[in-house]
């Protein structure tokens, strides 16, 4: 049985200046676990990934309010949560097939794939006009555990 | 995030420095191809060594400066990258059109 350890909320305008500042934060939250600098990279790359979803596609023609909340479980793995009350997405499964975007040209579409890579887990709930929450898994190896 | 560009022999080097996120990126892109679109190299180079950050929107920028230098038969170059964003690049499949370098420089084909 797991437990939360510890955790952090933040809310932010959906301005794309803010997409360092999240990945930032989570970064700067989880460094008491003294993770491999790989593992912190790649949750920080997923981090950026999901909030730069909320900003480009979540509040596409507006800005609104990005929630995060990142929790530090008792096994030494970690969740971030990003929600937005954006326009949602109406096919999920289509959404985060690789190379799939609604973001034009200087978008690759690769957001959910970099997300699904770079954590152990990705979770997507959805609804058109709700909005969006992508939660994303992954276990951190401490340095301590051996470089 | 910073931008330094440098034209020689017909090959017009970008080299990038600060994270590159969708923030970032929309700004590099402007200024490369402004000058890009003026000088019409017949390579750009995008110099990495100085991102220690990048996520997709990096990858978005270098297959849009394919495109466009496509449109005068150039080709674009990539160097620079460590580790984490040879990861992204390679993720991203973007060595099938643009040429990826090594760390030292040398160029491989992917």
């Amino acid at each position: 049985m797991k437990n939360v350890v510890n955790r952090m909320d933040l809310q932010f305008p959906s301005l794309s200046v803010n997409e360092g500042f999240a990945r930032g934060a989570v970064s700067s939250f989880l460094l008491g676990l003294d993770p491999l600098v790989n593992d912190l990279a790649d949750l920080k790359t997923a981090v950026s990934e999901a909030v730069t979803n909320a900003v480009v596609h979540g509040y596409r023609d507006t800005v609104g309010t990005v929630y995060m909340s990142a929790k530090i479980f008792s096994d030494g793995s970690v969740s971030v949560k990003i929600r937005d009350k954006g326009c949602g997405i109406a096919d999920v499964e289509k959404a985060m097939e690789p190379l799939f975007t609604t973001g034009g040209e200087e978008r690759a579409g690769l957001g959910f794939a970099v997300m699904q890579t770079f954590c152990d887990r990705v979770k997507v709930v959805s609804a058109p006009g709700k909005g969006t929450a992508v939660t994303l898994y992954k276990r951190l190896s401490q340095k301590r555990d051996g470089e | 995030m910073n931008l330094h560009l440098e034209l020689k022999n017909g090959t017009l080097t970008a080299a990038l420095s600060g994270d590159i996120d969708h923030h970032a990126a929309g700004r590099l892109r402007e200024e490369i191809d402004r000058t890009a679109e003026k000088v019409r190299p017949h390579t750009l180079r995008l110099d990495f060594s100085g991102v220690p950050f990048m996520d997709s929107s990096g990858v978005g920028l270098i297959l849009g400066r394919v495109r466009l230098l496509s449109m005068w038969q150039g080709k674009v170059t990539v160097c620079g990258l460590s580790p984490q964003l040879r990861r992204m690049a390679e993720l991203s499949g973007v060595g099938a059109t643009a040429k990826l370098e090594d760390e030292e420089r040398k160029k491989v084909e992917l």
